[in-house]
């Protein structure tokens, strides 16, 4: 009874004074943080803040120039990332994380079927039941809101839209607790998108998701986050609750950013 | 007489050790490709010039060489094979199976069961299985060092969602000693189990892609599936009409315009021995007719 408060009280995932640097740029500087399970942050801030770059740290894509991130694992054992061996960093990535690339055809086989996409990462774990697989992979298309119809068909035949949300499926299929995404609204029309956010944003609240997710639409932060970190020039200069930070922004630079896209 | 202008086996001393290292290598890894460094051969890629290189470096004087395309020893291709080694060699060769001591072969493993003094060398085309869906080599490579193989049930996921069963027919994906994933090079799925604790060495040459890989004898094949659509050699439900083999592969042969066709063993050495022992298939020349159902 008490332990699920326990673990739910300890941080999923820890960033300390991490930093990258390319050559005399400094990409990402000194950020810290924790996140905890269930928690949605958003990391916003101008093109060439450093957003993407602090993202690709935090999921152990790119090797850090100063400071560490640490992960609780399924097993309850807090991990600095960097120690992982190339399995265990592919393990994780496959199966309690889950990654939503901006441009879809990135995170899909766009040549294979949509069931198989789903099914991929169950097979990557040993599942070796067709039927069981393509259950599963129809039931998370029903919850995605892809006609099960569309089961066989491959994601070049789908809109952006669909793309996207086949995406979200694809990853979602092994119960990851966190999720990391890049713009995963970007480029999409705005109808579909509004779409897309009330799907991501009951799915992480069913799900209990830990959710990382970098944008530059304050509207998507406002919308998903609960915490909000501000970039600029690569550090972050304002964190705090999203409807506290955007409702009141402290620095000029989050001024401006709200005033320049949140309509007056 | 002149000595010939070519070493033993037409390639140099320096060259069949380094690729008989490679054959090493890969017998003590089974089901891992071993990269060598291909020679060219006096025959064009797709002729077997990695099987032809294996052949070249494991061959003595004293070895018995049959070549089989298809099932086949009378093929152009097996022919001049043959030809070769016996012009650069000087071996003895053979059609017959059980008197071989090196099978070189391309698309078939032989019906007669073999033995633990033969080897059987493959000539591969494409010898990486997780190709068709990542292209990136360094991906590939990866994938089998981690031994990551979900893509290869993607791949059988996609025939089942397509065809309603595994249609894939030829090139059938393999787990060798409960490792690596290997492609056994375009036979038919009907001659996977016989790769699986077999006693014969069994080597496979990709020369083009410059891969060498072996299954040591007695080791563990075993045919990737699902545990509801388990894995099934195929073979047409018939006779052969030559010697009426009811255990062999056949090769469907159209005999006129009007749906008339024969099944015959592909291996036809397999099947002379047989029609020489006295059996008969229901025909002998006559196209045979498939009876209608029902
Ligand atoms: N691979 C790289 N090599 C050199 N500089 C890079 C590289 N990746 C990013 N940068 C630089 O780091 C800064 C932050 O980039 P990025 O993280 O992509 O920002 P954002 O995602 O916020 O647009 C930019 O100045 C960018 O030019
Ligand atoms: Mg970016
Ligand atoms: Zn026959």
């Amino acid at each position: 009874m008490a332990e699920p408060m326990l673990e739910n009280d300890q941080p999923l995932l820890v960033a300390d004074a991490l930093g990258k640097s390319y050559g005399r740029i400094a990409a990402c500087r000194d950020v810290s943080f924790a996140l905890y399970p269930g928690e949605v942050l958003a990391i916003v801030g101008e093109s060439g803040s450093g957003k993407s770059t602090l993202l690709q740290l935090l999921s152990g894509q790119l090797a850090a120039s100063s400071g560490c991130v640490s992960y609780r694992m399924r097993d309850g054992v807090t991990r600095d990332l960097a120690t992982l061996g190339e399995a265990e960093r592919r393990f994780l990535f496959r199966t309690d994380w889950g990654y939503v690339h901006q441009d879809p055809a990135q995170g899909l086989r766009m040549a294979v079927s949509a069931g198989a996409n789903v099914g991929e990462r169950l097979m990557a774990v040993g599942w070796n039941h067709y039927g069981r697989i393509r259950d599963t992979a129809s039931n998370w298309l029903e919850r995605v809101e892809i006609d099960v119809a569309r089961i066989d068909d491959a994601p070049r035949t789908y809109s952006g839209g669909m793309r996207q949300r086949l995406q979200i499926a694809r990853n979602l299929v092994t119960e990851p607790r966190l999720v990391f995404m890049d713009e995963p609204t970007g480029g999409l029309d705005v109808s579909v998108q509004a779409r897309l956010l009330d799907l991501l944003r009951n799915l992480v609240a069913e799900l209990h998701l830990a959710v990382i997710i970098v944008t530059h639409d304050l509207a998507v932060a406002r919308l998903l986050s609960h915490r909000v970190m501000v970039m600029k020039g690569g550090r972050v200069i304002e964190t705090g609750l999203t409807d506290q930070v955007l409702d009141d922004p402290r620095e000029p630079y989050t001024q401006l950013l709200v005033s320049s896209i949140l309509p007056p | 007489m002149n000595a010939p202008a070519y070493n033993f086996a037409y390639l140099d001393e320096q060259t069949k050790r380094m690729i008989r290292r490679a054959i090493l290598k890969a017998i003590a890894i089974p089901g891992y490709q071993v990269p060598f460094a291909s020679r060219e051969m006096p025959m064009p890629y797709g002729w077997g010039t990695g099987g032809v290189q294996v052949t070249a470096a494991i061959l003595g004087p004293d070895d018995v060489l049959k070549v089989i395309d298809q099932g086949s020893d009378d093929t152009t291709n097996a022919i001049s094979i043959r030809k070769f080694f016996a012009k650069t060699a000087g071996v003895a060769t053979t059609t017959a199976t059980e008197n071989a001591t090196v099978i070189q072969t391309r698309h078939r493993i032989p019906e007669t069961a073999l033995g633990p003094n033969q080897v059987l060398v493959y000539q591969v085309p494409i010898p990486e299985p997780l190709r068709f869906l990542e292209p990136r080599e360094t991906e590939t490579r990866r994938m089998h060092a981690l031994a990551e193989y979900g893509l290869m049930h993607v791949k059988l996921y996609e025939d089942i969602a397509r065809f309603g069963h595994i249609a894939t027919a030829y090139a059938y994906p393999v787990k060798v000693n409960g490792r690596y994933v290997m492609d056994p090079s375009p036979t038919p799925k009907f001659d996977n189990p016989k790769m699986d604790n077999c006693p014969a060495l069994q080597l496979f040459g990709a020369g083009r892609e410059k891969r060498i890989y072996a299954i040591p004898p007695y080791t563990q094949v075993v045919s990737l599936d699902f545990e509801d659509h388990p894995f099934e050699p195929y073979r047409f439900n018939a006779p052969c009409a030559l010697c009426g083999a009811e255990n062999s592969y056949l090769d469907e042969i159209v005999t006129d315009d009007k749906g008339g066709r024969m099944f015959v063993c592909s291996d036809t050495d397999f099947c002379e021995e047989r029609q020489t022992a006295g059996h008969h298939g229901s025909l002998s020349a006559a196209p045979y007719k498939e009876k209608a159902h029902g």
